[in-house]
């Protein structure tokens, strides 16, 4: 049981020179876990990896033509169950028809929501008053 | 981002001196492939032994300089991978795309 309680809040403007930050908070929480039992590396890895994907995906889906714009990370982390949501203030898009890769005639791009599917446990988008949230979970038993 | 071209055993190795590649330096890394294969160098082989965290961005990059060689016949192969790394290759199913070495000596031996 990981019984600790983690709130952190992140407002970064909307540029990729921030993702290292995101994603490395994403690492080091990974390796404060005191009682995860599982592959504490490959956590890490992928806690930078989603946050990474997430942060990159609001800053795309951002209000690309507001500079002061922002994106709003915060990451709870509560008893086993470990919440990350990402805020962007853009048109928004349609989670659900984001397709598969096609592994046989791989592209460019479109591996990051499949990256965050692939390795949390449950991902949500809605709208949520002015914003869109990126909703995502991850079970830490 | 920092990379070094050496030309070794006849084989163009682009080494990335970075821990990271995301969507913040890959457009970068994208630029500079390209750029090689304009200039004529098709056989690549990208040394990755100092990268250890890489998104989807980066292995676009890499995707598209492997497509860019093909079109040149050319190749462009990956080596020095870390763990880490190379699972997200496999995530992909990108490491049956690419030739993957352990390291140059390898790549050499299979290159030349």
């Amino acid at each position: 049981m990981c019984n600790s309680i983690i709130q952190i809040e992140v407002i970064i403007p909307t540029q990729t020179k921030y993702l290292d930050l995101i994603g490395s908070i994403g690492e080091h929480i990974a390796k404060e876990l005191d009682e995860f039992s599982g592959d504490r590396e490959a956590l890490a890895y992928h806690l930078n990896l989603v946050l990474t994907e997430a942060t990159v995906n609001a800053i795309k889906h951002g209000t690309l033509t507001n500079p002061g714009d922002t994106v709003r990370i915060t990451i709870n982390i509560q008893e086993n169950e470990l919440n990350i949501k990402v805020y962007d203030h853009g048109q928004g898009f349609d989670l659900e028809s984001v397709p598969l890769p096609d592994f046989d005639q791989p592209k460019e791009g479109g591996m990051g929501i499949f990256f965050i599917r692939t390795l949390m446990d449950s991902v949500t988008y809605t709208r949520q008053g002015d914003c869109n949230v990126l909703e995502i979970i991850k079970h830490l038993s | 981002m920092n990379l070094n071209l050496e030309k070794i055993n006849g084989c163009t190795v682009l080494f990335i001196k970075e821990e990271r590649i995301d969507a913040h330096n890959s457009g970068e890394l994208k630029e500079a492939v390209l750029h090689l294969i304009e200039q004529g160098e098709v056989n690549i082989i990208v040394q990755l032994e100092h990268v250890r965290f890489i998104d989807s961005s980066g292995l676009g990059a890499l995707l598209s300089g492997y497509k860019n060689a093909a079109a040149k016949s050319g190749k462009l192969a990956l080596a020095n991978m870390q763990q880490q790394v190379l699972s997200m290759f496999e995530l992909t199913r990108l490491n049956r795309v690419f030739d993957i070495y352990a390291d140059l000596n390898e790549a050499f031996d299979s290159e030349t």
